[in-house]
């Protein structure tokens, strides 16, 4: 599904990612961990194609295609979803119109017809249900005055509504209270299947008892320095960082 | 990779050119350039206008000649030539209105481009057009279920003809001939406009409308809309104008007088789109209006408007809260992009006890343009209880562009209560990449923040208004519209 391959990126000729190599197949969960300013969630909009990073070397391969020349917004119908560790406030926007005119913009790149009123009530209806969303929550103005775990719930609300391939979630779970951690983690295992895969950007072991990677990866100065199973976050949350550097 | 940069933002808001920068053929019959005072007696005479009305003309002309062009608002631009304008245009077939077979095709291929056919808008909107294209009305439609409620809506021309005493009554008492230059000039030449008169205790059926276009170039427009809901009666009225692409500035004037009487409510609605110049700020309408309205006891009046045209606004809808208790709104969005220059916003004057006002005014700006809110809020000294909230919010795109805000207060009664408050934002490039994350390209993105963040004054317009004014903010801002 998606295939890194010695990447490197840069801002303001700044290098942060040195050598990124990184394989998920569909049906998998990869975490990614490592200390504050290792280049987490700059991998992150390198992959969703935020236009302020230069990549210098290497590629990066969705289903085989490389996104080099592909716009973020291609990316996204194609199926890249980022969550994104702050999520930015559209004043005046209601959830549901910017969830609406994100789902018709994608089927339009895509072909298909805009989505029935009704097929997107029903959708919204649903899906806000299964990640345990107020109805009153959804004509709010986007991440307006939103608190930091409704931020991150209507993230994965999001990414519910629009069904990605290749779903990135930032730090989703920083932020959430116990409960909504479960309801979240319950909610991406749901929408989980073997055509779709998810890379957790984490540091917290915690989130990673509810939603079980497959394996996990510390990226420490742009490069992965270590690669396991689950067992691996254990052993991290144990012993910190320094003992990989 | 596609990189897109604040320079490509920029780029993009050029490139949008006049969608509606077609011209109609219609023969016009049209006066000399210039004005003096045998021009204004002939535009009168034109319109066989009683001696009254020819007099006030002429009185109203002398003041304008005594006066000079007023400097103090924020714009700047090449002084209009005044003896350059031809000051009378009327299209050359009248068409009769019976049906819609007896219109200028060529009028109707207009409608067509600016989706306004009329056919549509009178089965599906429930909308009365009196249409009025270069300076005379062509086309006047649902007169008679207007008359049935005993309303009466009509070219301003006809009601001086046969509603003498209600125009002698009303006009120039709002916006009287000596109040600015531009309402001066405007009383003395003004070929055309809407009158509307709405009875007692009326509520007027259906949303009233007039579409203004500029035609002919180098004729200046100057329109008379004059207003009266009379007691306890309501009216909603909508407005809205395009115009050709022309490379020579277009003078526009217009003045708007709303009366309403006793527990009346007005809501004056306008969308306007007029040529705002290319990109190198070439061309482009400049447009001087003066609205105002005045509240008698317990009346209201809502001024709502969609500014997206024109090189150079100079425009203040305004309320006079006479009577006590009446209640004044003003909900503006104004947009300008390139080098166009807008100043607006609004005066509320109170004089009436427990007089109430809103101004919520909504500046976007783009490109090298300049835009600014100036507002007034007067309470008199007899005026116990006036209360004003007013909230201007401004948003930038780019570096290059401006918003000023230029708030005035004048409080003479010790019990009013003014509150303001204002906010200046930018489209940030976070807000951009998070919708393209989300699937939605950066003109889409840019319409969807920019409808957002209007959205309290969008909500303001009526339904199919509201649709218009979207689109238009939309071709305003962006590059391609899909
Ligand atoms: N726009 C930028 N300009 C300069 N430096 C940047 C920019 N964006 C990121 N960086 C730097 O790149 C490095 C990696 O940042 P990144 O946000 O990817 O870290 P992270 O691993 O996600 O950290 P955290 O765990 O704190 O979220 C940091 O040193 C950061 O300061
Ligand atoms: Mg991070």
């Amino acid at each position: 599904m998606l295939e890194i391959n010695n990447l490197h990126a840069k801002i303001e000729d700044k290098d942060i990612l040195k050598g990124i190599n990184l394989n998920v197949k569909a049906g998998e969960v990869h975490a990614i961990m490592g200390p504050n300013g290792s280049g987490k969630s700059t991998l992150a909009s390198v992959i969703a194609g935020r236009e302020d990073y230069e990549v210098s070397e290497g590629n990066i391969l969705l289903n085989n295609e490389d996104l080099e020349d592909l716009a973020p917004e291609e990316r996204a119908h194609k199926g890249v979803f980022l969550s994104f560790q702050y999520p930015v406030e559209i004043p005046g926007v209601t959830v549901t119109n910017f969830i609406k005119t994100a789902i018709n913009e994608s089927r339009k790149a895509n072909g298909h017809e805009e989505l029935p009123a009704k097929e997107m009530l029903q959708k919204i209806r649903e899906k806000a249900e299964l990640l345990d969303i107020d109805r009153k929550f959804l004509s709010r103005s986007l991440n307006e005055g939103f608190s930091g775990g409704e931020k991150k719930r209507n993230e994965i609300f999001q990414m519910a509504m629009l069904e990605p391939k290749l779903s990135i979630l930032d730090e989703t779970d920083s932020g959430l209270d116990i409960d909504a951690l479960k309801v979240v983690a319950n909610g991406v295992n749901k929408l989980k299947s073997q055509d779709n895969a998810v890379v957790l950007i984490t540091h917290y072991q915690r989130l990673l008892e509810y939603i079980v990677p497959d394996y996990v990866h510390v990226l420490h100065d742009g490069k992965i320095v270590k690669s396991g199973g689950k067992e691996l976050a254990l052993e991290l949350e144990a012993k910190g960082y320094d003992w990989l550097k | 990779m596609s990189k897109y940069t604040e320079d490509d933002l920029k780029k993009e808001l050029e490139t949008k050119e006049y969608e509606y920068g077609f011209y109609t053929d219609i023969e016009a019959d049209k006066f000399p350039v210039g004005l003096n005072e045998d021009i204004v007696r002939a535009i009168s005479k034109k319109k066989n206008e009683p001696e009254w009305m020819t007099e006030w003309r002429l009185e109203a002309f002398r003041v304008w000649e005594s006066m000079t062009e007023p400097e103090w608002a924020n714009v700047n631009y090449p002084k209009p030539d005044f003896q350059g304008i031809s000051y009378y245009s009327a299209p050359k077939q009248k068409p009769q209105l019976e049906s819609l077979d007896q219109v200028d095709p060529e009028l109707l291929k207009t409608f067509e481009k600016l989706g306004i056919s009329i056919d549509e808008q009178k089965r599906l909107s429930n909308v009365a057009v009196d249409i009025v294209m270069d300076s005379v009305s062509v086309a006047t439609t649902f007169k008679k279920t207007l008359g049935e409620k005993g309303i009466i809506f009509c070219p301003i021309s006809e009601a001086i003809q046969e509603h003498p005493e209600l125009v002698k009554k009303y006009i120039g008492s709002v916006v009287p001939t000596t109040d600015n230059y531009y309402a001066a000039l405007n009383s003395a030449v003004f070929s055309d406009g809407s009158f509307c008169y709405i009875p007692k205790g009326v509520k007027c059926p259906m949303e009233l409308s007039t579409y203004f276009r500029i035609n002919e170039g180098g004729t200046g427009q100057f329109e008379r809309t004059l207003v009266v809901a009379d007691k306890g009666s309501y009216v909603s009225y909508l407005e809205g104008c395009t115009a050709p692409a022309r490379d020579e500035n277009q003078l526009h004037a217009a003045v708007v007088e709303l009366i309403a009487l006793d527990d009346a409510e007005i809501k004056y609605s306008t969308v306007q789109n007029w040529f705002p110049g290319d990109k190198d700020g070439k061309g482009g309408v400049f447009n001087f209006v003066t609205k105002r309205g005045l509240c008698e006891t317990n009346a209201k009046i809502s001024w709502t408007q969609v500014e997206t045209g024109s090189a150079v606004t100079w425009k203040y809808p305004s309320c006079i809260l006479k009577g006590n208790n009446s209640v004044g709104e003003f909900y503006s969005i104004a947009v300008t992009n390139n080098f166009q220059q807008a100043d607006t916003g609004t005066k509320m004057i109170h004089l009436g006890k427990n007089t109430k006002s809103t101004i919520i005014s909504k500046g976007i700006s783009a490109g090298k343009s300049q835009n600014s809110y100036r507002g007034l809020v007067h309470v008199g000294s007899r005026a116990e209880n006036a209360r004003n909230f007013s909230q201007c919010d401004s948003l930038l795109m780019g570096n290059e562009c401006g918003a000023h805000t230029f708030p005035y207060i004048e409080a003479k009664n010790k019990t009013a209560q003014i509150e303001h408050e204002a906010t200046t934002s930018k489209i940030g490039e976070d807000q951009l990449f998070y919708c393209n994350q989300r699937g939605i390209d950066t003109d889409k993105a840019i319409a969807l923040i920019v409808n957002g963040f209007s959205k309290e004054v969008l909500n303001k317009l009526p339904m199919e208004f509201a649709v218009e004014a979207q689109k238009l903010l939309e071709i305003s801002l962006e590059g391609s519209v899909g």
